[in-house]
């Protein structure tokens, strides 16, 4: 709040759906924040002209009448950030859906006040720090365990330094108690376990580094062949039905970060639903706590007010920057940045703005890149180390690709994941076409997968993938002449590929085994597909037909292997291996 | 709310709309009384409000309305239906007046048609399996309570019978709870809206309907209030009564040229094909009207029908539907063409919510992967008759010819069924699906569970 300041009150003059104009708004900022009407729905000013305001609401307009009270709050849109938040689903401006329910029951009313954490909660409270000491902006000065795995570092809020005069001992405390005074140049400032940060400003870090450490995803696809680096940006493009969330989802709930921001924008309201139904019961496969410990999700429906969608974005990025700020790997997921990108070109055609490609706003591709470059392994001002990953869906219309926020995305994006509709009508899940897909971090990783996984890593990655390529080119020749022309090792590309597709790419989200395939068992499937290569291309020079290569028994074997209970797959693999030679050699023995 | 007062202070009368001056403290979106010089009354909704002026968009069209005698009356509230239990069985016009010649209801109480939005915390996630009695969808794509599957068709495809043949067959297996049918229909013809009646009647359906009817030459912009009206009723008994809503809105394209129309006349940027840019929203705010919520017995579950202009389902309509709703179910010419009922094309269709509606104590243990072998079976057959149509089936190997064999099958026995057929999902879709499965060895069942191979293969 700007103290000292007569408060500013204007009255709307206009009202078309969700934006609103006001007059007498002189003196207001741009992007303050300002309360509508007796209900005080939230707004926010997007445009000045003269003491002319315009004003996005968050929320349903419906019977605003022209004459009502606009009073402006001073600030811009921030939100609260303390002890309390993981393990919450909030609405795109970090209301938390559970209390508006209690308010106001099944269906989202307007108007509903709801601070995201609780501030009558004690938590338990252990100082880090001790009077006298010196300390600086974003230092750690205590911990609270939030959850069983998530201890939440308390910092010292950005633009503070100076010496603790005062600090709390061991002991519980509210999000509002003063916890630590500290004396500074200005004089001394309290600080509290809550923090407040407007959601459009990034915070304030130290410098940023290259990504060079992978994400593990557990998913097949995206670990040995297209990774992306923690603090990397991914994008997945897909159609409708082509498995763009259950790809999202699979990401929430099997990748290693340590906290998971899923935004749900302008999404589905049983997905939401889904996600909150299945994270407390899934296992993180680290500690075995349940998931939704270290998940924050903000879901605004398609159905809720689309200023709020626009705003979600912004909100998820904040939080997930505070976490990246005690140091920790955050992971955020956008599902999807294309209804974020409507929400902006809704907003955008009501303030008759000149639009620019197919009716999104000229500063599309501003706000994209803007989103997309508050991801980052950086060091904190505290100098730890701390990542956001931002991955984010995109639904292009018409599955088209060459449609505006597809391409403004690619162009800022080092990852991408090119969902394939021609692949989900075929049940080949996860829908991720491998030709077209690529990774830019694949490079800035190797050194981790070869130190970390196996020193094969690249090697493997290469062989597959051009067997793949070379699969596409021979397809193009079976269509014009048919798979008997080909001679006998490109035949044996086609069965090796084959594998590569079914036992290996293909990966089922939904298998209790399946869903989540650690590092070393994709790097021991894949030695056996190759190695099936291998030897059948040496038994071929030996005499056998590929037709009998084709019949193997081994083949259902490997076809199964993904089944196979992790723990126990090192030893299954050379199970796999020994019970592959020994076909092979009886193959060559019965020439 | 403000108090009632009469303008007869109109500008401008253009398209659908009307822009009234001189007025004062006029709410967004409050409802409109029109009153026309010859006496004829309309209804309309304030889409602009302004300080001394309102734009009204009249729902029963401009027709015959002057700009020196028509009275417009603004009413302080906004678009409410009343309704009550006695609905059921009932048809109302578009806008929710009775044409059945019987009566008007005495309503119990009054909700506003645009609904609120479902807390998604409040959502109870939709796993209750209904039979629908299709195979193609029971087996393939399968619909549950709570859910929003939209049928994508074309101009003469049999979308109706199919959408009838739902209406009347859907159950929850072994249930016997209270059930309704909410029919909205937007600018259909004449002749289908009677289809839809006879068949309703002749089945017995109709007892337990409520159908909102804006035929093809009513006027186009009812057409944005019909399916709001259904929506409403829908809600009122599912969460009020504890009903089971199927709602079946016919047909979305018609409602989207009408959403056009208005954008059109308010002079707005268009997004693409001319549609307005807030269209996503607009349809979602329909959709997402579907679900079921946490300690309530009822459930509202949509089937909309839409038809894609020239069968593109990456036009605007099918594309932003097939992005809110849970999955589709795609009906093509190709399959009507060789006389396949229903003609389903499984491969586009999809039910998003089948995973949890499907399994031990639902369905039956092995229903996700027999569905998939079927999928995947079933594809690969039709690749290879694209390759067939190029280097015969001479070139095809043993295996291939297999799956060329089973792609036919599959839609001769398991896609095709009476439009009276009622099959159960075990003794019908299950045991049929098994046996096509078997036409393949088992080693290439690779999607079924090795124990459910052993257990319901059947030996040739």
């Amino acid at each position: 709040m700007k103290k000292n300041q007569k408060q500013i009150v204007g009255k709307i003059i206009k009202i078309a759906g969700p934006v609103v104009q006001a007059s007498g708004m002189l003196g207001v900022q741009m992007y303050e924040v300002v309360k509508v009407g007796k209900e005080g729905l939230i707004g926010e000013v997007i445009e000045l002209r003269k003491d002319i305001a315009t004003i996005q609401v968050y929320e349903e307009t419906t019977g605003i009448a022209p004459g009502t009270e606009v009073v402006a709050t001073g600030s811009p849109l921030s939100i609260e950030l303390a002890p309390g938040v993981l393990g919450n689903i909030y609405d795109g401006i970090m209301r938390p859906l559970n209390i508006i329910k209690e308010q106001s029951g099944d269906f989202i009313a307007r108007g509903i006040e709801a601070p995201a954490v609780d501030h009558s909660k004690k938590w338990e409270f252990t100082p880090e720090v001790k009077k006298g000491d010196k300390v600086t902006e974003g230092q750690i000065i205590g911990n609270v365990q939030e959850t069983s795995i998530i201890n939440h570092k308390i910092m010292i809020p950005p633009g503070i330094n100076g010496e603790i005069v005062e600090i709390a001992g061991k002991g519980t405390y509210t999000v509002d108690d003063v916890i630590a005074k500290v004396k500074t140049e200005k004089g001394i400032e309290e600080v509290r376990m809550l923090q407040k940060w407007p959601v459009r400003i990034p915070r304030p870090m130290k410098q940023k580094e290259e990504p060079s450490v992978p994400l593990i995803t557990g998913q097949r696809i995206l670990d040995t062949f297209f990774p992306v680096a923690k603090g990397g940006t991914a994008a997945t493009p897909g159609g409708f039905g082509t498995g763009k969330t259950v790809t999202q989802q699979s990401l929430a709930k099997w990748s290693d970060a340590d906290i998971i921001i899923y935004i749900g924008c302008g999404e589905r309201g049983n997905e939401m639903t889904d996600v909150l139904k299945t994270f407390p019961k899934l296992k993180d496969p680290k500690s075995g706590k349940p998931m939704l410990e270290r998940t924050l999700i903000i879901a605004n429906t398609s159905n809720m007010p689309v200023a709020a969608r626009e705003a979600s974005v912004y909100t998820g990025i904040t939080v997930a920057e505070y976490f990246r700020d005690q140091g920790y790997a955050v992971a955020l997921m956008a599902d999807s940045t294309s209804r974020w990108a409507e929400a902006m070109r809704e907003i955008s055609g009501r303030l008759e703005e000149m639009p620019g490609e197919e009716g999104y706003p000229a500063y599309l591709a501003t706000r994209l890149a803007q989103f997309y470059e508050r991801s980052g392994r950086v060091v904190t001002l505290n100098n730890k180390e701390g990542s956001v990953t931002v991955i984010g869906a995109i639904s292009p219309p018409g599955g088209d690709f060459s449609e505006p926020v597809t391409q403004n995305t690619l162009r800022v994006n080092k990852t991408f994941w090119a969902l394939d509709k021609s692949l989900a009508s075929r049940r080949h899940f996860p829908a991720i076409n491998w030709l077209n897909s690529y990774s830019l971090y694949v490079d800035s990783v190797k050194e981790w997968y070869l130190k970390n996984a196996s020193e094969h890593w690249a090697e493997y990655r290469e062989k597959a993938m051009s067997l793949l390529q070379k699969e596409d080119e021979l397809k193009e020749i079976v269509q014009l002449v048919g798979p008997d022309a080909l001679p006998d090792t490109e035949r044996l590309v086609l069965e090796v590929t084959r594998m590569l597709r079914e036992d290996f790419l293909q990966q089922n989200a939904y298998h209790e085994v399946d869903a989540f395939c650690p590092l070393t068992k994709q790097l021991a499937m894949l030695e056996i597909i190759l190695s099936f290569y291998d030897r059948a291309l040496k038994a071929m020079e030996n005499g056998v037909s590929v037709d009998s290569i084709a019949g193997m028994k081994i083949k259902d074997v490997i076809a199964r292997m993904k089944e196979h209970p992790n723990d126990t797959f090192e030893k299954y693999a050379k199970e796999i291996k020994s019970k592959m030679e020994s076909e092979f050699s009886s193959l060559e023995g019965s020439q | 709310m403000s108090k009632v007062v009469e303008y007869n202070s109109i500008r401008e009368i253009a398209g659908p709309l009307m822009i009234v001056e001189g007025v004062r403290g006029i709410a967004y979106g409050e409802l409109v009384n029109i009153e026309l010089s010859s006496g004829e009354k309309r209804t309309g909704q304030v889409l602009e409000a302004r300080e001394d002026l309102a734009v009204v968009q009249v729902f029963e069209g401009t027709r015959g309305m002057d700009s020196k005698g028509t009275r417009v009356r603004f009413t302080g509230e906004t678009m409410k239906l009343g309704v009550s239990k006695e609905m059921i069985g009932r048809l109302f016009n578009g806008i929710g007046k009775p044409i059945d010649g019987k009566p008007p209801i005495v309503p119990d109480k009054k909700i506003d048609i645009n609904g609120q939005p479902i807390n998604p915390a409040s959502r109870e996630f939709p796993e209750e399996f209904i039979q629908t009695g299709v195979s193609a969808i029971d087996m393939m794509n399968t619909l549950v309570r709570g859910q929003k599957l939209p049928i994508f068709s074309e101009a003469g495809l049999p979308h109706n019978l199919l959408a009838a043949q739902i209406a009347r067959q859907a159950k929850v297996r072994g249930k016997g709870e209270s059930f309704a049918v909410v029919f909205g229909a937007m600018g259909i013809t004449f002749e289908e809206a009677k289809f839809f009646m006879n068949d309703f009647e002749r089945t017995g359906t109709i007892e337990k309907m409520v159908g909102f009817i804006n035929l093809a030459d009513d006027p186009a912009i009812e057409r944005i209030i019909t399916p709001r009206m259904a929506l409403s009723t829908a809600e009122y008994l599912a969460f009020e009564h504890g009903m089971h809503v199927l709602v079946i809105l016919t047909d979305m394209t018609n409602y989207c040229e009408a959403l056009r129309e208005i954008s059109a006349a308010r002079n707005e940027i268009p997004g693409r094909r001319g549609y307005p840019g807030y269209m996503y929203t607009d349809l979602a705010n329909l959709y997402e009207r579907a679900g079921k919520i946490k300690g309530k017995k009822g459930s509202v579950t949509q089937i909309p029908i839409l038809t894609m202009p020239q069968g593109d389902i990456s036009h605007p309509i099918p594309d932003l539907t097939g992005y809110i709703t849970e999955g589709q179910i795609v009906v093509s010419k190709d399959l009507h063409r060789n006389g396949i009922y229903p003609p389903i094309d499984v491969l586009p269709s999809l039910s998003r919510l089948m995973n949890e509606g499907i399994g031990e104590g639902k369905t039956r243990e092995d229903h996700s992967g027999v569905a998939n072998q079927l999928y995947s079976a079933y594809a690969e057959g039709r690749d290879l008759r694209d390759l067939v149509a190029v280097v015969g089936e001479e070139a095809l190997s043993d295996r291939d010819k297999k799956f060329l064999k089973f792609a036919d099958l599959f839609e001769k026995r398991f896609v095709q069924q009476a439009p009276d057929e009622n099959r159960d999902i075990i003794e019908g879709s299950f045991r049929i699906g098994w046996e096509l499965l078997s036409t393949l060895p088992k080693n290439e069942l690779k999607k079924v569970k090795q124990e459910h191979i052993e257990k319901y293969y059947v030996k040739q």
